[in-house]
C-alpha cells in the first residue's frame, strides 16, 4: 500500500468531508423543521388551553344554559351564564363597522386598481396602510372622546358609552383590510378581460362593475369575510367605547359588552386561578375561536379559488 | 343609422363617460376622506395631549396626581418586551420561513404548516393572551413577566414575520441559487451566503412591521395580567461585575405604553384624559416612524437590485 492510500483509508473510518457536510445539512433541515412546525404546536397549545379550561366550565354550567340564555353576569351574587348578550354585542359592533369599511373599502379597492395612475397607487397605498397600523387603544381614545361626542351632538339621547361610535371607528380601521385583499383579487383579473370589454366600448366604470368585479368576486368575498373576522376580535376599540355592561340589544345606540370586552375586563380584576369566573374567559375565548376559524376557513378557500382560476 | 340614433348613442355616450369621471373623483375622495378623518383624529388628540409632552413625562412614573404622572415605566417596559419579542420572533419566523420557502416538499405537513400560518395570523390577538394567561403564565409557571409578554407578542407577529420572509425568499431568483449549486455549494451554504444576504432588506422590513404591530398590542398584555400601575424599573440588564449581563428583569412585573394610555383613558378626569391623548401622540408617532422605516428600506433595497 503507498502513503497516500493508507491516509485514505484511515481518513475513511472517520467521516468523510462529504459525510460530514451531510450530515450537517440534514441537521439543519431538521432544525428548520421544528421551527416551521412551532407555528402547529402553537394552533395545537391555543385549542388544548381554551377547550381544557373550557371542559372545566361546561362540568358546571350547562351548554345548553351557555348558549340560549339571555342573562350574561358571572361576577354576580346570582351568576348567570348565557353568551347571547356579549354575542349580541359582538354581532352589532361588527356590523355597523361592516357598513363603513365594506362600501369605502370595496370603492377604494375598485379605484386603486382601475382608475388611479400607478404613481397614485404606489403614494396613497402605504397611507391607507397606516390606518391599519394605529394602535386599537388610540382607535378607542378617538371613538370615545371624540366620535362619541360629535355623535352625541347629532343625537343627544346617545349615552356616552355606546356601539354605534366604537362600531364606526373599527369600520376606518377595517378599511384597508378590505381594500388591500379585493384589489389584489381585482388585479389578478386577466387583462384581456379588461381589454374584450373596452373593445365593445365600455367605460372604466362599467368594465370594472360588469367584468372585473365578477370575476374577482370570491376574493372580494374572502376579503370581506375575513374582515368580519377581524371585527368579530376587535378589543380595545370595543372595550374602551362601547361599554363593559353585558346586554342583549340589537340597538347601536345602547351600551354592550362584546365577548372581547368582557375577557379584558375579567382579566383587569383580580380572579384567582382556577375558580369558575376564571373558567369563563376561556368558554368565551373558545365561542371567540369557533367563530373566526369558520369564518377565516371560508375566507381562506375564497380567496384560494381566485388564484385557481386565472 | 339615422342621424338621430347617432345622437342618442352620442349622448348616452357622454353620459357614461360622465359616470366614469365622477367615479374617478368619488373615488379618490373617499380614500382621502378616510386618511383625512384618521388625521384629524391624530391631530385632535395631539392638540389636546401636547402640553403633557416635556422631558418630565418621560421621566416620572405614573401617579394618582395627572401632573406629576409619566410613562416612565411604560416606555422601559415596552423597550424591554419588545426586545424579547425580537429574539425570539426573528430566529424562529425565518427559519419557518426558509424551511416553508427552500425544503419543504410538496406533501401534507408542508401543506398543514402552511394552512395552519395563515389560520393563526387571523386568530384574534386576545386569544394570545388566553393562551399566555394558561400556559405561560401558569403552566410554565412565567408569572405576570416580562418573559411571558415577550413570548405572548413573539407567537403574535410569528405569522407577519414567517410570510413576509417567505416572500422575501421567492422574490430571488433562481438562477443565483443555480449559480451557487454550480459552484459546489450545499443548500445550507447556498441559502446562508447567498440567499439571506440578498432578502435581508425585505426580511428586516417585514420584522419592523410586525414589531411595529406588537408595540401597539394591549389585549393580549392585559390578558397575561400587566399591572396598569407599576411605579419602579426593573433590574438594570447591566451590571457592574462579572458577567455584566442580569437576567433577572425577565421576571420583573411591567407595564406598557397602550396598557398605560388604556388605564389613563378609562378615567373619569380631564387630567388623566390629557395624558392619555400625550400617550397616545408617543404611540402614534412610535408606530408611525416604524412603518416609515419600513417603507423606505423596502424602496432603498428595492431601488438597489434589479434582477
Amino acid at each position: 500500500m503507498t502513503q497516500k492510500q493508507l491516509q485514505l483509508s484511515k481518513k475513511s473510518k472517520q467521516l468523510t468531508p462529504k459525510q460530514i457536510r451531510n450530515s450537517r445539512e440534514k441537521v439543519i433541515e431538521f432544525i428548520l423543521f421544528l421551527a416551521a412546525f412551532s407555528s402547529v404546536a402553537t394552533t395545537i397549545a391555543i385549542l388544548y388551553i381554551l377547550i381544557d379550561e373550557s371542559v372545566l366550565f361546561f362540568q358546571e354550567v350547562s351548554i345548553v344554559e351557555f348558549l340560549t340564555g339571555t342573562q350574561w353576569t358571572p361576577l354576580f351574587a346570582d351568576a348567570q351564564y348565557g353568551i347571547l348578550p356579549l354575542l349580541s354585542g359582538t354581532l352589532v359592533t361588527s356590523t355597523v363597522a361592516m357598513f363603513v369599511a365594506i362600501p369605502l373599502g370595496t370603492i377604494a379597492a375598485i379605484y386603486l386598481s382601475e382608475f388611479a395612475h400607478p404613481k397614485l397607487r404606489e403614494i396613497v397605498k402605504p397611507w391607507l396602510e397606516v390606518l391599519a397600523a394605529i394602535p386599537t387603544v388610540v382607535y378607542g381614545y378617538f371613538a370615545l372622546l371624540v366620535v362619541t361626542p360629535i355623535l352625541q351632538s347629532i343625537f343627544p339621547m346617545l349615552p356616552g358609552f355606546n356601539m354605534l361610535s366604537a362600531g364606526l371607528v373599527m369600520g376606518l380601521m377595517i378599511i384597508p383590510f378590505v381594500s388591500s385583499i379585493s384589489e389584489d383579487a381585482m388585479r389578478s383579473v386577466p387583462v384581456g378581460l379588461r381589454e374584450g370589454s373596452y373593445a365593445m366600448g365600455a367605460t372604466r366604470l362599467q368594465t370594472a362593475l360588469k367584468v372585473v368585479f365578477p370575476s374577482a368576486i370570491s376574493g372580494i368575498s374572502a376579503a370581506y369575510i375575513l374582515a368580519v373576522s377581524r371585527a368579530v376580535g376587535e378589543t380595545m376599540i370595543v372595550t374602551v367605547a362601547a361599554g363593559l355592561q353585558p346586554q342583549l340589544t340589537w340597538n347601536p345606540f345602547d351600551q354592550a359588552a362584546t365577548i372581547t370586552a368582557y375577557i379584558v375586563q375579567v382579566s383587569l380584576g383580580d380572579i384567582p386561578h382556577g375558580t369558575l369566573e376564571y373558567h369563563t374567559i376561556f368558554a368565551a375565548g373558545l365561542t371567540l375561536v369557533l367563530m373566526t376559524l369558520v369564518l377565516n376557513i371560508i375566507g381562506h378557500f375564497l380567496a384560494k379559488r381566485y388564484r385557481e382560476i386565472y | 343609422m339615422t342621424d338621430s340614433n347617432l345622437q342618442e348613442i352620442r349622448t348616452e355616450l357622454n353620459r357614461r363617460k360622465k359616470v366614469d369621471q365622477l367615479f374617478a373623483i368619488v373615488g379618490f375622495l373617499v380614500i382621502l376622506f378616510s386618511i383625512l378623518i384618521l388625521v384629524g383624529l391624530t391631530l385632535q388628540m395631539a392638540i389636546s395631549g401636547i402640553y403633557r409632552i416635556t422631558p418630565d413625562f418621560f421621566l416620572s412614573f405614573p401617579s394618582r396626581k395627572p401632573e406629576e404622572a409619566g410613562i416612565l415605566s411604560a416606555w422601559v417596559g415596552t423597550t424591554l418586551v419588545m426586545f424579547v419579542t425580537a429574539i425570539i420572533s426573528v430566529p424562529l419566523g425565518v427559519a419557518s420561513g426558509i424551511y416553508l420557502e427552500e425544503y419543504s416538499r410538496k406533501n401534507w405537513i408542508a401543506d398543514l404548516i402552511e394552512i395552519n400560518v395563515t389560520n393563526l395570523a387571523g386568530v384574534p390577538s386576545i386569544v394570545y393572551g388566553l393562551l399566555a394567561l394558561g400556559l405561560f403564565v401558569y403552566i410554565l409557571n412565567l408569572g405576570e413577566s416580562i418573559l411571558a409578554a415577550g413570548l405572548t407578542l413573539a407567537l403574535l407577529i410569528l405569522p407577519i414575520v414567517i410570510v413576509t420572509t417567505r416572500e422575501a425568499l421567492r422574490a430571488i431568483p433562481n438562477s443565483l441559487r443555480e449559480a451557487a449549486y454550480a459552484l459546489g455549494a450545499s443548500k445550507w451554504q447556498m441559502i446562508w451566503d447567498h440567499i439571506l444576504p440578498y432578502s435581508f432588506g425585505s426580511i428586516l422590513t417585514g420584522v419592523i412591521i410586525g414589531l411595529s404591530r406588537a408595540i401597539g398590542e394591549t389585549a393580549p398584555v392585559i390578558t397575561i395580567g400587566a399591572l396598569t400601575f407599576i411605579a419602579f424599573l426593573p433590574d438594570s440588564p447591566f451590571k457592574g461585575e462579572f458577567p455584566f449581563i442580569s437576567l433577572a428583569w425577565l421576571q420583573a412585573p411591567f407595564t406598557v405604553m397602550p396598557i398605560q394610555m388604556f388605564n389613563w383613558v378609562s378615567r373619569p378626569e380631564a387630567e388623566f384624559i390629557a395624558n392619555a391623548a400625550a400617550a397616545g401622540t408617543v404611540l402614534i408617532l412610535m408606530t408611525l416612524t416604524m412603518n416609515t422605516i419600513a417603507v423606505y428600506l423596502r424602496y432603498w433595497f428595492r431601488r438597489g437590485i434589479k434582477w
